[in-house]
């Protein structure tokens, strides 16, 4: 775990902080629905990418693209974004 | 050297000493004069701003912010439904700490739909975290310019100003006027210091996301600068009064000006242009003797409760008379002139009469009304005012309202 860079945060005047500061913010645990890509059939268009409100599909090494579970709030705009239906929402279990 | 001039082409010239650095624009009745005054000095090379046609006041605002973030000086103008358009980034300039200067042109809000001024629409952005200054009369429009700037970009206070003048009454109207130069602004006016700016080799967030735990100080920030600001206005009317020698109220830190209060035992308060006609209505009373007065407060917020609360105190009397109405309660002016008074001890009778809404003509039978209405509080105490019959209208055509609400 991150240290909380906000723990001790004094306020600058107009709250103004150093870039990527959030990134400890992780919404990955608002999510009702986890987004899960089936590789077979994605074509790499990068729709999903493009698509996704939090920057949380990033494409990997292999030019497929993966879902940042640690951020995705699972809206599922991905998967109704996705042309060849290669991303389905899975409801989360506890 | 004095000119003839109206209240848009005197913001216009007042904007144009000032010299900002980007100034987006939108038209809207009666704003629209100042930043099409302003657009010509550009095409004309007599100013080098970026002058940026938007999309929206929504857009003016955002653009103006922006810049303002970049460490520019910006200018915007508007009114009315284009304020409550400007409302969301206004509100968020504040809490940024951006200073930004806006002309508002005042003007009533829909509906039914008006072009013709009141001052609901600044009223309405009470709350943001901007400073409000209310001129009287054309030159005060053109000098409050110089001056909210000043205090919006001074360091301490960083924060949105909002330079009001009545819509028509006083954008239209030609008065005389001494405007000021560039170079005589200068001395006035020093560059701006920005306290950050954004610059991709030093990369910062500015409005980001706050937690429960950080929000409320960022707040209590922005209520601090406000009320730093008082001084801050007084020392800029000050200094203002020794390069102009123009005085705005120094004897009230220049937030509120008299006229024949010293004396008085009944008051009016009222803000802007129509204290214009209170005054002649003030002149005929004292030359049969009786001793009426004005308090005119030039900014509302920060709000001058030291000040209204000293040159107050002595009245019999009090008419707090204005063209707003916070719905479901009294004026707004009259809501904060009560509590500032009242909490500090005072027993005053006050009555708060709403007029002039959506451009109707204040009149001196209005003002007369007034008067002896006021009068006959003298030596009485608020309690004495029925409740719910402070709040009065002058006039309301009772002969226009459906039967049932007579």
């Amino acid at each position: 775990m991150t240290d909380d860079p906000y723990k001790n945060l004094k306020i600058s005047k107009g709250a103004v902080v150093k870039p990527r500061t959030s990134l400890v913010n992780k919404t990955g645990s608002w999510r009702s629905e986890r987004p899960v890509v089936d590789h077979e059939k994605c074509v790499a268009c990068g729709n999903c990418e493009k698509f996704c409100p939090d920057m949380a599909i990033k494409e990997t090494e292999e030019g497929k693209f993966e879902v940042d579970l640690d951020y995705c709030k699972g809206c599922g705009i991905c998967a109704e974004e996705c042309p060849v239906k290669a991303i389905i929402m899975k409801e989360e279990e506890k | 050297m004095a000119k003839m001039m109206t209240g848009y082409d005197a913001v216009a010239e007042a904007v144009k000493a000032c010299d900002p650095d980007v100034i987006p624009a939108y038209p809207i009745t009666p704003q629209t004069d100042i930043v099409e005054r302003i657009s010509e000095m550009v095409a004309d090379g007599e100013l080098t701003s970026e002058y940026v046609r938007v999309d929206s006041e929504f857009n003016a605002a955002s653009t103006a912010l922006g810049a303002s973030a970049a460490g520019a000086r910006t200018f915007t103008a508007t009114c009315s439904q284009g304020l409550k358009l400007m409302s969301e980034p206004l509100f968020s300039a504040s809490g940024m700490r951006l200073p930004l200067v806006l002309a508002i042109a005042n003007r009533s809000l829909s509906a039914p739909l008006s072009i013709w001024g009141d001052h609901t629409d600044t009223f309405a952005e009470r709350d943001g975290g901007m400073i409000q200054f209310y001129a009287e009369d054309v030159q005060e429009a053109m000098d409050n310019i110089a001056m909210a700037y000043r205090v919006a970009e001074d360091e301490e206070i960083s924060l949105p100003a909002l330079s009001c003048l009545d819509g028509f009454i006083l954008t239209h109207v030609q008065e005389k006027v001494e405007p000021f130069s560039r170079k005589e602004i200068r001395e006035f006016l020093p560059e701006r210091s920005p306290v950050h700016t954004l610059d991709p080799s030093d990369p910062k967030t500015m409005g980001a996301y706050a937690r429960p735990e950080h929000w409320t100080e960022t707040r209590y920030e922005v209520h601090q600068a406000q009320l730093k600001a008082k001084d801050k206005i007084a020392e800029a009317v000050e200094e203002f009064a020794n390069i102009f020698d123009r005085e705005y109220g120094l004897g009230y830190n220049g937030l509120l000006e008299t006229y024949r209060a010293e004396d008085a035992d009944v008051l009016l308060v009222a803000l802007g242009s129509v204290c214009g006609t209170m005054k002649y209505i003030v002149d005929e009373y004292r030359q049969r003797g009786e001793k009426i007065g004005i308090v005119r407060p030039r900014v509302y917020r920060p709000f001058p409760t030291e000040e209204l609360c000293e040159v107050l105190e002595d009245a019999e009397a009090i008419a707090v008379v204005e063209k707003d109405i916070s719905l479901g309660y009294q004026g707004g002016l009259a809501i904060d002139i009560k509590s500032a008074l009242y909490s500090n001890g005072s027993r005053i009778p006050i009555l708060n009469f709403i007029v002039g809404l959506a451009g109707r003509d204040v009149k001196k039978d209005n003002i007369k009304n007034i008067v002896e209405q006021t009068k006959e509080l003298r030596g009485k105490l608020p309690e004495d005012i029925e409740f719910g019959k402070e709040e009065r209208w002058e006039p309301l055509r009772t002969e226009l309202l459906e039967d049932d609400k007579k």
